[in-house]
C-alpha cells in the first residue's frame, strides 16, 4: 500500500521566501486548471488583497494524483470585495470574501489598480 | 431516477437519534430493516468486508470511528465558543492557536486538516462555505447539515450571501460587512459568534445553550430567546 | 475576464469551468430539510477517515475529492453525497491496487444474494465504473 497522506495539517510560520505579504494586493491567476484544483472558477482573474499568510502545505494538485506534492507551498487567505467578483452582486460595497489561494496561483497586481482597501 | 437538487437522499434511521437536534424529521421513511436495500449501500458493505478480510481495517476501528464522529455534535464548538465568551485569555489563545487551545479543552481535531476561528464583531458577519466540495469543522460540530453540502448553498451563497441569510432569517445591523470565506484548502472554519446582549454573569453551560450549530455556520446569530432571562 | 456565467447547463465545460466548481451558478431554492444518516452512511465515512489517516495512507483525502470531481455532471447531480463517497473510495481502491475489479464484482453478487435469502428485496441499480 502507498503511503500518500502525510499530515497535510503541519501549517506554520511561512518559510522567508514566500512571495507576498498581508496587505499586499494580488490577482488570481486566469489559466485552465490541469486537474485538481482548489482555486474556484470564480475567481479566477480576481483582484484582492493578502490578509494573512497561512502556512505552508503539499500541493493538493499532485496528492489528489498520488503525488507527493512536494515542494510545500505557501497558502495564502486572500480577501476580495464581492462588488469586485460580481457584476451583479446585491449588496453593499463593504461586502468581502475570503479564500485560501495557494501561491502558485496568485500574481503581483498593480498597485495602481483603482478602488482597492486596505486590508483590515 | 429522479433528479436531486439537494445531495443526500430522505433516509431515515429512526434509532439513530445519538446528538440533540433541533429540527424537523422528515416524514415517516421505509424502514431500514426491511426496505428495498440500494445499490450503495450493498457497496458499502461490500467494501467495508473486503477491507476487513485483507487486513487494511478491522471492524473494530470502523466502529469506533463511526462512535467518534457521533460524538462530535454542535455543543462541542459551543462549549468553546461560551469559554471563549467568559474567558478572555482562551479567546486569544483560540483566535492564535486554535489546535492547540482546542487541545487545552480535550478536543483533538486530528491531522487532516488546522482549524481557524473568524470572529464576529460589530460591524462584520462572518459566513463559511465550501464551494468546491464540503470542508467543514467536523471534529468540533459533528456531520454537516445536507443544506451545507448542497449544490443550492454552495453556489449561492458566495454571490448573494444576503439573500441567503435572509432566508436563513438573520438579521443584521445596518452597516454590518457580511464577510463569506471559502474553505478553499485544508484549513476550516468556525465562527465565533457574538456573546448576546443581556447575558451578564451567566455560567458557561447557560451560555453555550444559546450557541447553535447555525451561529458556528454563520447562518444564525446567537441570541437570548425572547421573554427568558436566565436558562432554566 | 467576463463575469461567471450563472446558468447551471452544462457546466464542465463552459468557459472551462469544472462541474463540482459551482460557486456563483444557480442552483433554486436551499432545502434544509435535516436528516440522520443511516448506518451505511457514517460506516462510509469512517472507512475515508481511517483510509487517508496517517495510519493507513491509502490515498489522500485529496484523491478522493478528485476523485468525485471526475464523476460525470449527471452522476454528479443525480447521485447522494455518501453515494459519491462510496463509490470513489472503491475507485480509489482499485486505483491503488488494494483491491480488484474483480473481487468487488463477486463480493457484491454474495452480498446481494445474501439479502435475497434473508428476505430483503435489493435494488436491481448498479453503480457503475
Amino acid at each position: 500500500m502507498t503511503r500518500q497522506a502525510k499530515s497535510q495539517a503541519t501549517s506554520r510560520a511561512p518559510e522567508p521566501g514566500s512571495r507576498f505579504a498581508p496587505g499586499e494586493t494580488v490577482r488570481v491567476a486566469e489559466r485552465p486548471a490541469l486537474g485538481h484544483c482548489r482555486t474556484p472558477w470564480y475567481l479566477r482573474g480576481k483582484t484582492g488583497v493578502v490578509a494573512s499568510v497561512q502556512g505552508i502545505f503539499r500541493n493538493p494538485e499532485q496528492l489528489a494524483y498520488h503525488q507527493p506534492g512536494l515542494p510545500k507551498r505557501v497558502l495564502y487567505k486572500v480577501r476580495f470585495e464581492q462588488a469586485a467578483i460580481w457584476d451583479d452582486y446585491r449588496g453593499p460595497a463593504g461586502d468581502h470574501l475570503e479564500a485560501d489561494i495557494y501561491e502558485h496561483w496568485l500574481e503581483p497586481a498593480s498597485r495602481s489598480a483603482p478602488d482597492l482597501e486596505k486590508a483590515r | 431516477m429522479t433528479h436531486h437538487d439537494h445531495d443526500d437522499h430522505d433516509d431515515h434511521d429512526h434509532d439513530h437519534h445519538d446528538h440533540d437536534h433541533k429540527h424537523p424529521h422528515a416524514s415517516p421513511q421505509k424502514d431500514h430493516d426491511t426496505g428495498p436495500v440500494g445499490a450503495y449501500e450493498m457497496l458499502e458493505e461490500t467494501i467495508r468486508s473486503l477491507l476487513i478480510e485483507k487486513g487494511v481495517l478491522t471492524a473494530q476501528e470502523i466502529a469506533a470511528q463511526v462512535d467518534l464522529m457521533d460524538s462530535r455534535s454542535p455543543a462541542l464548538g459551543a462549549k468553546v465558543v461560551a469559554k471563549a465568551w467568559v474567558d478572555p485569555d482562551f479567546k486569544k489563545r483560540l483566535l492564535a492557536d486554535t489546535r492547540s487551545a482546542l487541545a487545552e479543552v480535550g478536543i483533538d481535531i486530528g491531522t487532516l486538516a488546522d482549524y481557524r476561528i473568524v470572529e464576529n464583531v460589530p460591524g462584520i458577519h462572518n459566513v463559511i462555505v465550501c464551494t468546491l466540495c464540503s470542508c467543514y469543522p467536523k471534529l468540533l460540530l459533528g456531520i454537516p447539515p445536507a443544506w451545507y453540502k448542497s449544490l443550492a448553498y454552495r453556489s449561492r451563497v458566495v454571490v448573494d450571501p444576503r439573500g441567503v441569510l435572509e432566508e436563513f432569517g438573520v438579521e443584521l445591523p445596518e452597516g454590518t460587512e457580511v464577510r463569506v470565506h471559502d474553505s478553499t484548502a485544508d484549513l476550516r472554519y468556525l465562527v465565533l459568534p457574538m456573546r448576546p446582549k443581556g447575558t451578564r454573569g451567566w455560567s458557561e453551560a447557560d451560555l453555550a445553550a444559546l450557541v447553535t450549530r447555525d451561529c458556528m455556520i454563520g447562518t444564525a446569530i446567537s441570541a437570548v430567546p425572547k421573554g427568558k432571562r436566565k436558562a432554566a | 475576464m467576463p463575469s461567471p456565467k450563472r446558468k447551471t447547463m452544462p457546466r464542465k465545460g463552459a468557459d472551462g469551468r469544472a462541474t463540482h466548481d459551482v460557486g456563483g451558478l444557480e442552483f433554486g431554492a436551499i432545502d434544509r430539510h435535516e436528516h440522520d444518516l443511516a448506518l451505511w452512511e457514517k460506516r462510509t465515512d469512517a472507512m475515508l477517515i481511517l483510509l487517508v489517516g496517517p495510519k493507513k495512507g491509502a490515498f489522500a483525502i485529496d484523491a478522493h475529492r478528485r476523485v468525485v470531481e471526475d464523476y460525470g455532471q449527471q452522476t454528479y447531480d443525480r447521485i447522494t453525497y455518501y453515494e459519491k463517497w462510496i463509490r470513489a473510495i472503491r475507485n480509489l481502491l482499485v486505483e491503488q491496487g488494494i483491491v480488484s475489479r474483480e473481487e468487488i464484482d463477486e463480493r457484491l453478487a454474495e452480498v446481494r444474494e445474501r439479502f435475497a435469502k434473508a428476505g430483503r428485496k435489493a435494488s436491481k441499480e448498479r453503480v457503475s465504473w
